[in-house]
This record gives structure tokens, C-alpha cells and sequence, in this order.
């Protein structure tokens, strides 16, 4: 999903029995739904694998501002570009909640920026593709804030607090962000015969890509195991992603446009849509920063944080001048 | 030179006349900007008709550790809630 693949250091799942008592105690509070605080005892291999998952979405919420940061300019009306712009402060809010939670388990701010830049943390692989016409934007929200919040509603109630209340906020907003790509999507269908083909090109380039969002099969990884363990992840890939794709395919049936999958079908029996197979190597080579904008998505994220050096300095030095003012008119 | 901003707890009063509740926290330079950020951050569909932040570090917190000795002590005291009473049938008003 937007942390995909997160490690959790553990190579084999425990039973209760296997722990020691502050673990066991810890695991069955968690097992009793008792939400995890900041202060609380962690393992700190649950630390570790919170940083690490909470960080990956943080990133991936700021690095998703750049895909459509590049239609601002060129949204094809005022209020396109209006309801934008509020999409897009969005994703950076989404991004300072998850980065603040991510702070309450002990990490600083310029460790995790430090991090993505570094190359050590990833984000989530959908944002290395490139958004190549107007109706990517409205693909973007249609599907990969559709795929997000299919993850991210089980999250609201994951073990640890102010994760969980990043997640409650943050779904709040994400509605809209689905709703404003749709509505782009229908007003393409309806549109011109150029402006239709234009949503089913969209369409076509998000759709895998989106589907890859949920990460690999994970009936046989031990770190899924650990972290459904703890809570931290409720409901496995494959499920979230069949979930996606009931949900989805009727709403491209409305636009009056198709999935690229011949394979794609109804399976009564079963009562949920049976879709293709997916092409794991190409997640697998935009993970490994291979994608179409890995690097330039990386560079952009490099140069804003270097070009704003000078800003967040001066903001100290003025900080520290003002208070240091303020001292001395105290002593007078 | 670091120049990590201090973190700032952030406190935001609705419409509804409730008390200020915490929200999240942020960075900012100083009180001025942590007000600034917080309604770019916290208030942008009209949550808040009032903000506060406090500096993190100048918040003292009771310890998960001292939770019994803090809380049990109500659990044993259920005469303070109304419903320890039992009332007559036919009592109205109580």
C-alpha cells in the first residue's frame, strides 16, 4: 500500500508462550484491542517496524503532492484548479500527521526527511509514475486514493493510538479525493470523443500500478504475519485488493470505460471479480528505483528540502533574536 | 548547525462551545508560526474557531507506569456515579 513491504526484523511468529512477560503483557493488551501509547513499553522490534511503515506513508503523501503539483498550472478551469490546490495541501497535511506520529516513537523530524532522501525509507511505488495528460489527475483520484483508503480505513483502528488517530483524520479527507477524480472522470466520459479516449488511456497506464499498490501475495510472509500479530496491519494484500477491484470495476462500467485485463470477469460462484495476473517483476523494478520518475521524483524532493535551508535557518535565527529581545526588555 | 524546529502540541476549540482538545502537534520556529501552521494544518474544513499551542517540552505528563496508582482508586468508588442509587418505582424526577 503507500508502505509496502515493511520489515519487521522478526523471522519466525512467537506464541504467547515464547515471549517475555513484559512482551506477552504488551502483545495482550494489544490482543485485548488496549491501544498502544507513545510512553508505553514497546518490543522494540514494534518500534522499529512502526518508524519504519509510519515513515514510508508520510513520504509517500509528500512525494504524491509532485504527480499532480504538475497540473496546477494547467488545470483545465479556475475551479479545476481551485479544488487542486486544496487536494494537493492535503496530501501535505496527510504527510505532517504521519511524520508527527512517527516523532511520538522517538524519531526526529530531519531523521526521517533525511531518510527518503537518503534512500534508506521508500515510498509507495505508484507515485514513480509519470502523470502524462489532465486525466491522469482524475486516475489518480478515482483509483489510487480509492486503493488508499481501501488500506487505510482498517488503519484507524490499529494498535497504536496516534497512528490510529492520523488515520481517522486523514480518512475524513481522502472521500473528497476520491470524489473529485471521479467527477474528472465522468466529466472526460461524457465529454468529446478525444476527451473520453483520454480517460481510457488514463485508465489503462493507473490501473496495474494501482492493483501493485497493495504489494506483493502475502498468505506466505512471516512480516505480514508479524504485524497483523500486532496489529499494525488488519486485513492481508490480497484481500484489500479483490475488495478494490469489486468496488471499482462497476464504477468504470459507469464511466462507460474498461480495465486493460481480458482476463477480468464476473465469478458468480464466488461472488467477486477474478482479474489477471499481476506483473510482480515490474513492482519489483519500481521498488528498486527503476520506475519511469523514481529519480526524478527523489531530485525534486532533494532540491525543495536544500533550497529551503536558508528559510528554516533564518526562522531560527529570528526565533532566537526575538526571544532574546524579549529577555532583555524582562531584566530592564 | 541544526535547525530542527521545536515541536508544538496543538489545541483547537470547535464551534460547539467545547474546551480546546488536542489535535496533533507540528514544528514551527515560534509561537507566532505554530499558530500560522496549525490553521494551515488543523482547521482547513472550519474544525476550530480557536487555537492553542504549547511547546512540547513544556508539557509534564503522568507516567504509563503510575497508571494504577493514579486511576484504580476511582474503580472502587462507584457510589459517585447516580446509578449506585437504586430508586423505588414510582419516584419521579431523581
Amino acid at each position: 500500500m503507500y508502505a509496502q513491504l515493511v520489515d519487521t526484523g522478526t523471522s519466525k511468529l512467537r506464541s504467547l508462550a515464547d515471549m517475555s512477560p513484559e512482551e506477552r503483557a504488551f502483545q495482550q493488551r494489544i490482543d485485548a484491542d488496549v491501544k498502544v501509547e507513545a510512553k508505553d513499553w514497546m518490543p522494540d522490534a514494534y518500534r522499529r517496524t512502526l518508524v519504519r511503515q509510519i515513515q514510508q506513508h508520510a513520504h509517500s503523501e509528500i512525494v504524491g503532492m509532485l504527480p499532480e503539483g504538475n497540473w496546477i498550472t494547467r488545470a483545465p478551469t479556475l475551479k479545476r484548479k481551485a479544488i487542486l490546490m486544496a487536494k494537493v495541501q492535503d496530501e501535505g497535511g496527510h504527510g505532517l500527521y504521519l511524520y508527527a506520529a512517527a516523532e511520538t516513537l522517538g524519531v526526529s523530524r530531519d531523521q526521517l526527511i533525511d531518510d527518503l532522501h537518503a534512500g534508506r525509507v521508500k515510498y509507495s511505488s505508484i507515485f514513480n509514475y509519470p502523470t502524462l495528460t489532465w486525466a491522469d489527475v482524475g486516475a489518480i483520484g478515482w483509483l489510487v486514493d480509492g486503493a488508499a483508503i481501501m488500506n487505510q480505513i482498517p488503519l484507524c483502528r490499529c494498535s497504536y493510538g496516534p497512528y490510529a488517530r492520523a488515520m481517522v483524520r486523514i480518512c475524513k479527507e481522502e472521500s473528497f479525493h476520491q470524489r473529485q477524480g471521479y467527477d474528472i472522470m465522468l466529466a472526460l466520459c461524457n465529454g468529446t470523443t478525444e476527451q473520453k479516449a483520454l480517460a481510457q488511456d488514463a485508465l489503462n497506464r493507473w490501473w496495474w500500478p494501482s492493483l501493485m499498490m497493495f504489494g506483493p501475495p502475502d498468505a506466505d510472509s512471516v512480516h505480514s504475519a508479524q504485524s497483523a500479530q500486532w496489529k499494525i496491519k488488519l486485513l492481508s494484500n490480497d484481500e484489500l485488493r479483490q475488495r478494490f477491484v469489486d468496488q471499482t470495476v462497476p464504477q468504470a462500467d459507469h464511466l462507460g470505460i474498461t480495465m486493460p485485463d481480458a482476463d477480468l470477469k464476473w465469478d458468480a460462484e464466488r461472488g467477486h471479480y477474478d482479474f489477471g495476473a499481476i506483473d510482480w517483476s515490474e513492482f519489483q523494478n519500481v521498488l528498486k528505483g527503476n520506475g519511469p520518475c523514481n529519480r526524478e521524483r527523489l531530485a525534486a524532493r532533494v532540491k525543495a528540502w536544500d533550497d529551503g535551508a536558508w528559510v528554516r535557518e533564518a526562522a531560527v535565527a529570528h526565533a532566537a533574536k526575538r526571544a532574546k529581545d524579549r529577555g532583555d526588555r524582562h531584566v530592564h | 548547525m541544526s535547525t530542527e524546529w521545536p515541536l508544538w502540541e496543538v489545541f483547537i476549540r470547535s464551534q460547539h462551545g467545547l474546551a480546546h482538545k488536542h489535535v496533533g502537534s507540528l514544528h514551527a520556529s515560534d509561537a507566532e508560526m505554530a499558530v500560522k501552521n496549525a490553521r494551515d494544518v488543523y482547521t482547513r474544513r472550519s474544525e476550530g474557531v480557536s487555537i492553542w499551542v504549547a511547546r512540547s517540552s513544556d508539557i509534564t505528563a503522568s507516567s504509563p507506569g503510575d497508571r494504577e496508582a493514579l486511576f484504580e482508586p476511582a474503580n472502587t468508588k462507584v457510589y459517585r456515579h447516580p446509578t449506585f442509587y437504586p430508586m423505588p418505582d414510582g419516584v419521579k424526577h431523581l
